[in-house]
């Protein structure tokens, strides 16, 4: 069987033109994606994760056709989803679903709950009725726990998780395959968090649905995802399966990353070892030659200015010249 | 004594909407040298404590009660008293450094303006002294970025410029607020390991306000946990993370994924964060307790239970650490 | 802002939203300057429509009772009907103050719809489509504005001859410039939001993503900018008329009365001048306090 989504060398691409620059100026370009490749399959929860200007809400964005994207995207083993016209996408669009980082403000302030909810419903199921529409609303809204007296409220009244929820019950009402998660939680209190993950894993295996769950919390995507990926200025880093990224992380990036996130325990916090990255992000508009992540690399050697590592195949893979755990004495 | 000593303090909004009781009855105190974090989730009222202490709340804020520091009242002092005071005693950083650096300064001028106002020095001595608080923060190449503009640092950077310069005037309270929370993780680890190493060499109290458990957990002595304008319980660091003894730090520290646990879990508090237009008669916390009663209609009191640590809540301590 | 708290899981009945229209309506109405500008122009269109009621005299009768002593047996008085006395040739002051605002009304409220049409649909395509349409759009606009507009207008007024309809071309021509560019920029802001980029990724089509998304939340900016451009469109007028290219006697207005009024007034008949001075006033003060009122209503800061 075929993957659900199979991504080969996926790049997204902007052209950054400046203020003053004149039309025919060629416009610098800005690699915000650069060959990404992965396989998701049916069910299955991939965590995409990295810092901010890694590339991983644009990677999300490419895959739809939100921004220019090239490469190849195979839907179901059936259709390259950048090959296909604009008019033929449309129909994968309610397959394929997103919800937002910001939970209010991808919310219509002048649309009512109800009328939100609606909108996907009616522009890929022209054929139903209101009726039947109203019901499959209503039934959704239940299912992520909104009460049906709230339909004709407006986004501004609900708090921050119940948008969420609204969020959520918008992007699963046509039923799709996959679904996007650009950032879902973080802009949540702590306390609220958990409940929207607990309501995204529930409906995921009630549904069946495929996920990709963009987030920077290291933590949170332990907890939702099957694999993770971790981007750097637009690369991948290493992919993995959870426990095995987790436990043994061989990409030097990724063992920044973890020993970053800080821990509720003060003794374990007061006492873990943190590999510092030193210097700052590169731009994008100019990224290090051969590996992306070098100039910041406690284990960078000549060679990872010559070549672009490549990641290889298999569950786990590295993007790494020199890859495996970080000893102590290499950070003195 | 207590460096900065609140009794008491409540801060109320006017809004369109009616009052808004932001904090209600806060005491807490902070001894020279310590290191106080207070956690919450938005609307618990930290944020609105550190403004009201510095007098900067917004205009339709009020306050009543009384904020000491260094034994003076400094609750509703005239404002050329705050200024002062803000520029010489109390530092504070935010969670955008953009929003208090000007953005068509260089960073050795905004820095030397503050020596040269408040400690007399000559411009020259100013900007010496300004890259020497920059090397302090391990700006690299201090001496010759202090001649750029704020947008011309990185976020990072930029937080690092924010603290060399909430520090010049060696102040006895430095109050920062969300500091790492726009940052990355990466660079988050770097600036807390960078406030703590300057904690110590300098020796200022610190008030840490934020949401992030972990953050807290690395950088207090003590915490004090806040909800709906009230204090749920305080305490010392390691305690309070080992037995929480109220039921909402417990629900809380319960709901935070830890990354060190083999297998991470994610406990739901059910229920929304009060509305603070309208908040919940007695406990804020009441309506998604799993603890709670009838007695809980009334606000029970911040009352000590061991040795330092000290509890808002009904139910007995033993009850709930089980 | 009150949220809905889950105690309210009583009632089944589903309850009705406040939607930001029914808040903004709240803040104006507590607004009191913006109420007090609201009374000023129900009064003054209640003058302009319904003033010649009270009128004892039409706005083309000449009172030979009074012609050529104006100055002495002119003046504002009950006696005669003639409320607001007379003009320099007898003509009833009054019946001319009602017709001059109703025209001053007209030019300024149809000056601004034609802006809001043009310059909304012309900025809000422009925004929504971007890239190059957007550029040469917005260009062609820039180009526009570069023109001396006053002079065209006088040139036209010059060669078409003096006509209602064409000041309203004119007027309206230059008025849409600047709605279409904040229309657009507004439009580019709203484009980045989430709530459009949700309609998108879910393959809402442009036509109805612009009617369902962008122009419902560009109301509120449209509505403030049209109330303040109706007094600049009367004064536009007004202006044109001063010049004496105007509207063509008998029709007036209340920039050509203020006009007639400075010039008479060395024979101390400053009634003349008075009169439509205070209604041309009224009308832009009420037309301003609305316009302030409206856009602290529609775009609170403390939100």
């Amino acid at each position: 069987m075929s993957p659900l989504l199979s991504v080969r060398d996926l790049h997204v691409t902007f052209g950054i033109t400046r203020a003053g620059d004149m039309p025919w100026t060629k416009p610098r370009l800005l690699h915000a994606v650069n060959g990404v490749s992965f396989d998701l399959e049916p069910g299955e929860t991939l965590g995409i994760v990295g810092e901010s200007g890694c590339g991983k809400s644009t990677l999300a964005r490419g895959l739809i056709r939100m921004v220019p994207a090239t490469g190849q995207v195979m839907w179901r083993g059936e259709k390259d989803l950048l090959a296909i016209s604009a008019a033929e996408m449309k129909r994968y669009r309610s397959e394929i679903q997103m919800v937002f980082q910001d939970p209010l403000a991808s919310l219509n302030p002048r649309m009512t709950l109800g009328q939100i909810i609606a909108e996907p419903l009616k522009t890929h199921r022209p054929d139903l009725s209101a009726k039947d529409r109203a019901a499959r609303v209503a039934a959704m809204m239940e299912r992520v726990g909104l009460l049906p007296q709230m339909i004709n409220r407006y986004p501004h009244e609900f708090s921050g998780g119940q948008c969420q929820r609204i969020g959520i019950a918008r992007a699963l009402v046509v039923e799709p395959k996959l679904l996007i998660c650009d950032e879902p939680v973080s802009a949540l209190d702590v306390s609220i968090q958990a409940q929207v993950v607990d309501l995204l894993m529930e409906l995921q295996s009630e549904m069946g649905l495929a996920m990709i769950f963009i987030a920077h919390d290291l933590s949170v995507v332990k907890h939702i995802s099957d694999n993770v990926m971790v981007l750097y200025l637009g690369r991948m880093m290493e992919r993995a399966p959870k426990r095995e990224l987790y436990a043994a992380p061989q990409h030097p990036y990724t063992q920044a990353l973890l020993s970053a996130v800080p821990i509720a325990d003060p003794e374990v916090e007061r006492t873990k070892k943190i590999i510092p990255l030193t210097g700052d992000l590169p731009s994008p508009m100019a990224p290090p030659s051969g590996c992306v992540f070098r100039t910041r690399c406690p284990r960078a050697q000549a060679q990872c200015g010559q070549t672009v590592p490549e990641a290889g195949y298999g569950d786990h893979r590295t993007a790494c010249l020199y890859p495996g755990a970080i000893r102590a004495e290499e950070l003195a | 004594m207590a460096l900065l000593d609140i009794n008491n303090l409540s801060v109320t909004f006017d809004t369109d909407d009616g009052p808004v009781h932001a904090v209600s009855g806060l005491s807490l105190s902070v001894k020279r040298g310590e290191t106080l974090g207070i956690v919450g989730e938005s609307g618990s009222g930290k944020s609105q404590t550190a403004f009201a202490i510095l007098g900067l709340l917004a205009r339709n804020g009020r306050t009543s009660g009384s904020v000491t520091f260094d034994g003076q009242e400094i609750l509703g002092a005239p404002t050329d008293a705050l200024n002062r005071l803000r520029a010489e005693k109390i530092a504070m950083i935010f969670q955008d450094p953009m929003t208090s650096l000007n953005p068509y300064m260089r960073i050795s001028d905004q820095m030397a303006e503050v020596l040269t106002l408040h400690k007399g020095l000559s411009k020259r001595e100013a900007v010496a002294e300004s890259v020497r608080m920059l090397d302090a923060v391990r700006i690299p190449s201090a001496k010759e970025r202090v001649r750029l503009y704020p947008h011309e640092f990185s976020g990072g950077m930029r937080q690092r410029v924010m603290i060399a310069m909430s520090l010049l005037c060696q102040p006895d309270l430095l109050i920062a607020d969300e500091p790492t929370t726009a940052l990355d993780v990466t660079v988050q680890a770097q600036i807390m390991d960078l406030l703590r190493d300057l904690q110590q060499e300098f020796g200022m109290a610190t008030i840490l306000i934020t949401h992030d458990l972990g953050v807290v957990a690395g950088f207090c002595e003590r915490v004090l946990v806040m909800y709906g304008g009230q204090v749920m319980e305080e305490g010392p660091t390691v305690p309070l993370f080992a037995e929480p003894a109220h039921p909402y730090t417990r629900g809380l520290l319960a709901a935070v994924p830890r990354l060190d646990e083999e297998e991470v879990t994610m406990k739901a508090i059910p229920g929304a964060p009060p509305n603070m237009a309208n908040p919940p008669k007695g406990c804020p916390f009441r309506p998604r307790c799993a603890y709670a009663s009838e007695a809980c209609a009334t606000m029970p009191p911040l009352e000590p239970f061991a040795p330092g640590r000290a509890r808002a809540c009904h139910v007995e301590p033993g009850r709930v650490a089980a | 802002m009150s949220l809905i708290s889950d105690d309210t899981a009583a009632a089944a009945v589903p309850q009705k939203g406040r939607s930001p229209w029914a808040d903004a309506r709240r803040r104006f109405f507590r607004n009191k300057a913006a109420m007090l500008g609201l009374a000023i122009l129900v009064f003054v269109t209640a003058f302009a429509l319904f003033g010649n009621v009270l009128a004892q005299w039409s706005n083309e009768e000449l009172d030979f009772m009074v012609m050529g002593q104006v100055a002495e047996l002119g003046g504002p008085t009950l006696s005669n009907g003639h409320y607001f006395g007379t003009d320099d040739l007898g003509r009833d002051l009054y019946a001319r103050t009602v017709q001059g605002t109703q025209i001053s009304l007209a030019v300024g409220i149809i000056g601004a719809l034609i802006a809001v049409i043009v310059g909304t649909t012309y900025g809000a395509t422009a925004g929504y489509v971007g890239g190059r349409v957007d550029t040469l759009m917005m260009r062609f606009v820039d180009i526009f504005m570069a023109v001396p507009y006053m002079f065209i207008l006088i040139l036209l007024l010059v060669m078409y001859g003096r006509s209602i309809g064409m000041l309203f071309v004119g007027v309206g021509m230059i008025s849409w410039m600047d709605m279409s560019r904040i229309v657009r920029g507004q439009t580019l802001s709203l484009k980045g939001r989430e709530f459009v980029e949700a309609a998108r990724a879910t393959g809402v089509p442009a036509p109805v993503i612009i009617a369902r998304h962008i122009i419902p939340n560009l109301l509120g900016v449209i509505a403030v900018y049209a109330t303040l451009l109706v007094p600049l469109m009367i004064l536009t007028e007004s202006f044109i008329s001063f010049l004496g290219l105007g509207v063509q006697e008998p029709l007036t207005s209340l920039g050509a009365l203020i006009s007639e009024g400075a010039d008479t007034l060395n024979y101390g008949t400053t009634w003349q001048l008075a009169f439509p001075l205070l209604f041309f006033i009224l009308t832009l003060f009420g037309f301003f306090f609305v316009g302030d009122g409206l856009r602290d209503a529609l775009d609170p800061k403390d939100r």
